[in-house]
């Protein structure tokens, strides 16, 4: 069965290692936070000047001057630090931040990414997501696999206009993790009970399915 | 030198139509709302805004939009706001959407003298359009140009009578670099001490970059997404 978007932040938790400083993305990747393992040290980046991103408030003990990029009243955690915007994006585009999460309208077979705007109908502007798709050592794209209307989010061009060229690295989504290669998405593992078909089905792009494909583990 | 002015009103003198501003702030997260409340109420049109947010409709810049007051934003994201959406659309206002990071750097560039630089972010995309490309270290990079402004706002938690300034949490944020970009650079602040009060240790943005600075009153400080565990 396909996952929900908690079961594909979880799956994307299983993507983190001790130390890491992470940059989570507004909509499912936000999600992955609340799956980090307890024994694992992982530090939050916000882009608006937060190092530490703590849970959210206590009702009553929100904040108005401490928000993430998704403009959330947020808490900042032991040993987090507060800084301004162009050090902020220094960390991102010096490539201090080890992985970066995100979401996506469409991602094409050769790792380039649409997210930030549908023309004549979404004007919202490209945030922070240009950075760090610029810039990020490795990036993750959290995504449904299939938009609203059942068509694959997996294309062999983007449509839409790009928020960074050949940039993504893997992709998680309801149904599969795949990792962008030479040749097109290389299908790495199956959501539980979901078949290579459904996959195949689901993905416009060129699937690559090498040998048998392990089931995800949680 | 005498940089404490009384109010908004007083500090805002100078701004005249078709002037550049700059307004510190992320989201509703540390915005000047005095002055930008003085700025509106100013009737001033014909601005030219460098934020990183346009505020929402009837709070922040988004009131200077409503009432048209407004020619050009340059911003890296501006959802949560409809009016600016429909102006957009329509023609009516010119927008320039930028990298935010880029935005951030274009600022810090034009108050540290430096006017130009090459970034990744927008290669082969959009943003990438009518710009001068460049391969460093086997990687593709754009040319991007610094930003200043006639006039600055910005806002402080606390700020001493020679302009020193110190942000409270995530309300840094555009506003440290900004206070650099200004020709006049005004700073309106939470609580405003005598000089030597503050802790020189502390200050994030030095008095030099500030030319003018008050206590704002009545701070509303409106939260976007109040969200609680």
């Amino acid at each position: 069965m396909a996952l929900d978007k908690n079961g594909i932040a979880k799956r994307i938790a299983q993507e983190l290692q001790d130390g890491y400083y992470v940059n989570l993305g507004i909509g499912i990747p936000t999600l992955v936070a609340n799956y980090i393992p307890e024994e694992m040290e992982v530090t939050l980046q916000s882009e608006n000047g937060l190092l530490g991103i703590g849970p959210f408030p206590e009702k009553g003990k929100a904040d108005p001057d401490l928000i993430n990029a998704g403009k959330q009243t947020v808490t900042a955690l032991k040993g987090a630090s507060f800084f301004d915007s162009a050090t902020s994006f220094a960390m991102i585009r010096g490539g201090h931040v080890d992985l970066t999460v995100l979401g996506a309208f469409e991602v094409s077979e050769n790792g380039d990414i649409a997210s930030w705007k549908i023309p004549g109908k979404l004007v919202k502007g490209m945030g922070g997501a240009m950075d760090l798709v610029a810039s990020a050592k490795n990036i993750i794209v959290a995504t449904t696999h299939t938009n609203r209307k059942g068509e694959s989010k997996l294309l062999r061009k983007c449509t839409l206009p790009l928020t960074g060229v050949a940039c993504v690295k893997r992709i998680i989504t309801d149904l599969a993790v795949l990792d962008i290669v030479e040749k097109g998405f290389k299908l790495i593992e199956r959501a539980p009970g979901v078949s290579t078909e459904e996959i195949k089905h689901a993905t416009e792009g060129i699937l690559i399915i090498d040998g048998e494909i392990p089931e995800m583990k949680f | 030198m005498n940089k404490v002015v009384k109010n908004a009103e007083e500090a805002i003198q100078g701004v005249k139509s078709g002037m550049t501003l700059m307004l510190g702030g992320f989201g509703l997260c540390g915005i000047p709302e005095n002055s930008l409340k003085a700025l509106a109420a100013s009737g001033i049109k014909n601005l030219i805004c460098i934020s990183n947010n346009a505020g929402i409709d009837d709070f922040g810049l988004g009131v200077l939009l409503r009432d048209h007051q407004l020619k050009k934003m340059i911003a890296s994201y501006v959802g949560e706001n409809k009016e600016f959406e429909r102006q957009f659309l329509s023609g009516e206002l010119e927008v320039e959407l930028n990298p935010q990071g880029t935005l951030a750097e274009r600022i810090r560039a034009g108050g540290a003298g430096i006017p130009a630089f090459f970034v990744p972010a927008g290669y082969g995309t959009e943003v990438a359009e009518g710009k001068e490309v460049r391969e460093f270290n086997g990687k593709m990079h754009l040319l991007e140009t610094a930003l200043t402004a006639d006039f600055a706002f910005v806002k402080a938690k606390y700020g001493d009578y020679s302009g020193n300034l110190i942000y409270n949490n995530t309300a840094n944020n555009f506003n440290n670099m900004m206070a650099s970009a200004g020709k006049i650079t005004i700073a309106e602040v939470e609580e405003l001490v005598p000089t030597g009060e503050l802790d020189p240790n502390q200050i994030h943005t030095p008095g030099i970059f500030v030319q003018r600075i008050f206590q704002g009153t009545n701070y509303e400080k409106r939260i976007e997404f109040e969200t609680v565990s």
